[in-house]
């Protein structure tokens, strides 16, 4: 693939980290020993990424290079080898379905009919509306509860073709459903309740399946900023 | 079966939460400070008598790569390095530990952290995992705050830091030189050996890479000693692991066991049977998608460790257990690996490069019974061409599944190229 394929013909003139931003690139740069601040090239890519809609523009790559000392071409070069950097727009839902054999076993194959179905979209395209993008991916390294479909950062998970249907309708309200299993057992326990760990949690396990604490656990991941590093 | 006095992983399944308060409750940085006392040395040797061989694949007894380490620091400073770029097709056991058990992953870097004299460690996680990144990121900051890491971890005198770097979507960072590579910020592209990472690593220094259930578990094995680990399992693979449990099966997990349980005992007892029954079986990938596939018949008698699956001519890998049932087309599941492999293939080595393009085309057309019956003679050649012959074992992983369906489903890909003859010839 020639990396015309890979970058957005239409490209912003200019990029600036924003102040958060830059006061979070001290911080991560600050990570790594004094001298080898190309460790923070991914971080950093990371970040442009999340402050400019989910893609890195071009400017963006030059102002990395510039900030950690590196040619453009190695920081181009790290940017297009990772899958994650998208080096053109996606979509405001960006859709990763997981393909690999541990999800096909699960029926992906009925995701990915139903997105063509509910969005008229195949891997590598974005609805016209610019809502929903689909890109196949690979692993994603949840297989026991697959059928698995990423938006943007989360995992929806034990997906089949009606809770596809139904995550579709609510993102498309901008009304995203709560992150993880759609049948809601707890993490990756066998869905009629766990087979181990009785004893030491008592009855908690007797329950055929907890629903995760959603809220809970949202906030203690926001406190957590995101950073990318 | 394993008795739940013996596991180690007890919030595997996120019922409880997986911070600082919780984390205590359940045992973890209960008096570090006197695992580090026992020393570098005895610490390395408790490791070596529990007979813990790396959860990440390829089952290298943990406590010798620990002692390859320098004894004396001169002035490059020594690393460890946490492999959590868990992207094995059918394995999902770290990424449990990093979302519900993040303190025992952070403890652990302590304590193997000192045992090689690092005062640092890097814990490499897959981008995709965000929630789990910011989960992990969390228990950081609070292990920070508490005093367990910084200038005098848990009390101890030993400086250690730990910091958390987020890949961007590369199988490959899973291999151990290829993540350092990325670590220092390039393109994940495996280095060639020697020099190992203990001798050149991380930015030239020494460095031990580990998966994160082998750190995850040192600290138990070290409160409870070697020797209570090694009374569990078998002899030369003891002690428990995580098995993921995936594919055609009637309820899916992930289960901490002991090493070598009866793969059917496994998946009648924890992942409620193959669907439709026993008899339904096909095949089952016993560790992770690199490992070739084995049938019924085999499954049947199969322990799941090292040494077993190894002599079945198969492995126990990350014991990412993938079940096919009889509705399986199993020449698509391998062809969707085939796939895999060339998509993550990091375009370093000629054979890797072209050859998994090759032998995914191939695949491709044997799903469809679209060749010639010698065609499946030069299929195998290929994977031969191209095993063995690459900087790292990407090339082998590619070949290994394609060589294990021919070796055990021949026949179905012969019926299907005749099937494709006879329904085009009718067509002409």
């Amino acid at each position: 693939m020639s990396i015309h394929d890979l970058v957005a013909e239409e490209q912003p003139e200019n990029f600036e980290f924003t102040a958060e931003n830059e006061a979070e690139i001290i911080k991560i740069i600050a990570k790594y020993p004094e001298g080898r601040q190309a460790s923070a090239v991914m971080p950093l890519l990371d970040l442009a990424q999340r402050q400019h809609d989910n893609w890195i523009p071009m400017k963006a790559i030059e102002v990395i290079a510039e900030k950690l000392g590196m040619a453009k071409i190695r920081v181009l070069e790290v940017a297009s080898f990772y899958t994650m950097f998208n080096l053109k727009p996606v979509g405001k839902y960006f859709l990763q379905l997981c393909g690999t054999t541990p999800c096909m076993l699960r029926g992906s194959d009925d995701l990915s009919r139903c997105i063509k179905d509910k969005l008229g979209i195949s891997s590598g395209q974005i609805t016209p509306d610019g809502k929903f993008s689909l890109l196949e991916v690979e692993c994603l390294g949840a297989c026991v509860n697959a059928p698995i479909i990423q938006v943007n950062d989360d995992f929806y998970e034990d997906l089949d073709y009606d809770s596809t249907e139904a995550l579709i309708d609510a993102l498309s309200n901008d009304m995203p459903p709560p992150v993880g299993s759609v049948i809601k057992r707890s993490g990756s326990q066998a869905e009629t309740g766990a087979t181990s760990l009785s004893d030491i949690l008592g009855s908690k396990s007797a329950k055929p399946s907890k629903k995760p604490d959603a809220k809970s656990k949202k906030t203690a991941a926001s406190s957590a900023k995101i950073s990318g590093v | 079966m394993l008795q739940d006095k013996d596991r180690i992983f007890t919030n595997i399944y996120g019922w409880q939460e997986a911070g600082l308060t919780a984390a205590k409750k359940r045992g973890d940085w209960d008096n570090t400070k006197s695992i580090l006392a026992l020393g570098h040395d005895e610490i390395i040797e408790q490791m070596k008598q529990s007979g813990l061989r790396g959860r990440g694949g390829a089952g290298f007894p943990t406590g010798l790569k620990w002692s390859f380490m320098p004894k004396e620091v001169t002035n490059r400073p020594h690393y460890l390095v946490v492999n959590a770029d868990e992207s094995e097709p059918g394995t999902c056991k770290d990424r449990d530990i990093l979302r519900n058990e993040p303190h025992k992953l952070i403890e652990g870097c302590v304590v193997a952290g000192f045992a090689m004299r690092a005062h640092v460690a890097y814990i490499y996680i897959r981008g995709e995992f965000v929630n789990e990144y910011k989960t992990l990121q969390a228990a950081v900051d609070e292990a920070y705050a508490a005093g367990l890491l910084g200038k005098n971890a848990a009390g101890s005198g030993w400086a250690f830091d730990v910091y958390v770097h987020r890949g961007a979507g590369a199988y490959i960072c899973g291999e151990e030189t290829a993540l350092l590579e990325s670590l220092e910020g390039k393109k994940g592209q495996p280095r060639l050996k020697p020099p190992f990472p203990a001798g050149v690593g991380l930015y030239g220094c020494p460095t031990t890479v580990n998966n994160v259930e082998s750190i995850a578990v040192a600290p138990t094995i070290l409160r409870r000693g070697g020797s209570w680990f090694a009374s569990l399992g078998k002899e030369n693979n003891t002690g428990t692991k995580l098995f993921c449990i995936s594919g055609h099966v009637n309820t899916p997990c992930n289960v901490e066991e002991e090493m070598g349980i009866p793969l059917k005992e496994l998946l009648e007892k924890h992942a409620g049977g193959v669907r439709g029954g026993w008899n339904n079986l096909l095949a089952v990938i016993p560790g992770g998608s690199s490992t070739p596939l084995m049938t019924k018949d085999v499954c049947e008698t199969m322990t799941m460790d090292f040494d077993a699956l190894k002599a079945a001519g198969t492995g126990l890998g990350t014991a990412g257990i993938i079940v096919m049932d009889k509705s399986t087309d199993v020449v698509r599941a391998i062809s969707r690996l085939s796939y895999f492999y060339k998509h993550e293939s990091c375009g370093q080595c000629t054979p890797c490069r072209e050859g998994t393009g090759w032998m995914w085309r191939m695949m491709d057309r044997m799903v469809r019974g679209q060749a010639e019956p010698h065609e499946i003679d030069t299929l195998y050649e290929i994977t031969k061409q191209v095993e063995g012959h690459t900087i790292c074992a990407l090339g082998d992983a590619a070949a290994w599944p394609i060589q294990g369906l021919i070796k055990n489903f021949r026949p179905e890909i012969e019926r299907r190229i005749q099937m494709y003859k006879s329904v085009t010839q009718a067509a002409e």
